[in-house]
């Protein structure tokens, strides 16, 4: 097998993994990227979306990310996330509820920017969902 | 003579004083090691972000033209000062020292001529520069971090700086707190965010760590710096938040330990005094009844 690439994922309050693993495909705001050991070194942000980790060629771990940055260097993976959750944890019926939770309050938004702020809350509890309808199929 | 049952009481109030105090010392204590454990889980984040911002910084440094809160507004006439503070008190001179730094900043800048507008933190901070500097305080927070101190606290607070910034508002902002060095040790510390300074010592890591490496952007290095410099900025609100919060508990618990122990001190005390008052009266009775019984 192939070297390892040290997988890091960290958030605000802790670090919430740090393992070798195989490959990550990381969802970059400018489209996923796979990163392998020997990958060259890259900065990029990245949007909510979910993460897979593969071990020898199959999916071990999914976690749904909301948002951060991604440092990629040779041997290292890093993603600064700003909300993290594994996939198998999120509960489809609580994400709707958020969803139909924002709706109502991007119409009581009145100032462009508090419309701009509840659309990205929007996009990234959609971003959930569809992270949950991928595991059922 | 001092009366009997005076004592007594007073015996009796010390000590329910001394349970308080010692009560309270635990408490903080069990507090502190949860606010240093997580002041250490949060550490990873803040330290990875140092070394990306240290080779972007770098990167964007080259080609001279970086983001506005990494450049700064080309002036530095209002200062904003982010005074960081705890709710409550009991916990020495934790505030004292908060508020003393502040009041000289305050000072220096005004004397320079600059525009001096504060952001408190905490009740304690408010309540004690209300009265001089009223006029100077834009906005208050109170109650952060009550049960657990959350990112999203901290963020809140950095939107606001950041709201304040993108109106104009002011040039400069720094952040005052007290640093956790140890229990019984918490350094009152003013850092500057805004503008963003990278810290040397964030590149010296990278430079350490690893040869410094040519990273690609994704998208390209401006756009990345202006999402992670405002992020950066809550994450070293986070931080002092953090730090604030294991310094007041440290600081709490060295507190009440020396109370404890005054109190300890003063049922000494009074117990040998109302000991000697009670061995005084015993005496003087025996001596009315002696010489009473000489005198038939």
């Amino acid at each position: 097998m192939a070297d390892k690439v040290e997988f890091e994922l960290v958030s605000p309050e802790k670090l919430l993994t740090s393992q070798p693993v195989d490959m990550v495909v990381v969802p970059g705001s400018e489209g996923d990227f796979g990163v392998l050991a020997g990958h060259s070194p890259m900065i990029s942000t990245v949007r909510p979306g979910v993460i897979d980790v593969y071990e020898a060629d199959r999916v071990v771990d999914r976690v749904f990310v909301a948002g951060g940055f991604a440092e990629v260097t040779e041997t290292r993976c890093t993603v600064l996330a700003e909300e993290a959750i594994a996939v198998a944890d999120i509960d489809r019926g609580k994400v709707e509820q958020e969803i139909r939770d924002l709706g109502e309050d991007l119409e009581d938004a009145k100032t462009d920017d508090e419309k701009a702020r509840v659309e990205a809350k929007i996009a990234v509890a959609r971003a959930k969902l569809d992270a949950t309808g991928a595991t059922t199929h | 003579m001092p009366n009997l049952k005076d004592l007594k009481n007073r015996i009796a109030s010390v000590q329910s004083t001394r349970k308080i105090t010692s009560a309270m010392k635990m408490v903080a204590a069990s507090k502190l090691r949860r606010a240093q454990e997580q002041a250490e889980a949060g550490r990873p984040y803040a330290e990875r972000m140092g070394r990306m911002l240290a080779s972007l910084a770098a990167n964007v440094q080259d080609s001279g033209n970086g983001p506005k809160l990494m450049t700064g507004t080309g002036s530095d006439q209002v200062h904003l000062l982010v005074i960081i503070s705890s709710d409550r008190g009991l916990c020495g001179a934790f505030n004292g020292a908060i508020v003393r730094e502040s009041r000289r900043q305050i000072q220096r800048l005004q004397s320079e001529g600059k525009t001096v507008k504060l952001l408190t933190v905490g009740r304690k901070a408010r309540d004690q520069l209300r009265r001089e500097y009223g006029s100077l305080i834009v906005e208050t927070y109170e109650d952060v971090g009550r049960r657990k101190l959350s990112f999203a606290d901290a963020d809140t607070v950095a939107q606001k700086v950041l709201a304040m910034y993108d109106a104009g508002e002011f040039d400069v902002c720094s952040v005052i707190f007290n640093k956790f060095k140890s229990a019984i040790s918490q350094i009152v510390t003013v850092q500057q965010l805004v503008p963003f300074a990278v810290e040397a010592q964030a590149e010296d890591e990278a430079a350490g760590t690893e040869v410094k490496a040519i990273y690609e952007f994704e998208p390209d290095e401006e756009q990345i710096l202006a999402e992670l410099l405002p992020r950066n900025l809550s994450i070293q609100v986070y931080r002092a938040l953090l730090e604030s919060a294991a310094s007041e508990q440290g600081a709490r618990m060295t507190a009440m330990d020396n109370a404890t122990r005054n109190a300890g001190d003063m049922i000494n005390k009074l117990t040998i005094t109302y000991n000697r008052t009670r061995q005084a009266y015993i005496t003087k009775e025996l001596i009315e009844i002696i010489s009473g019984a000489e005198a038939v």
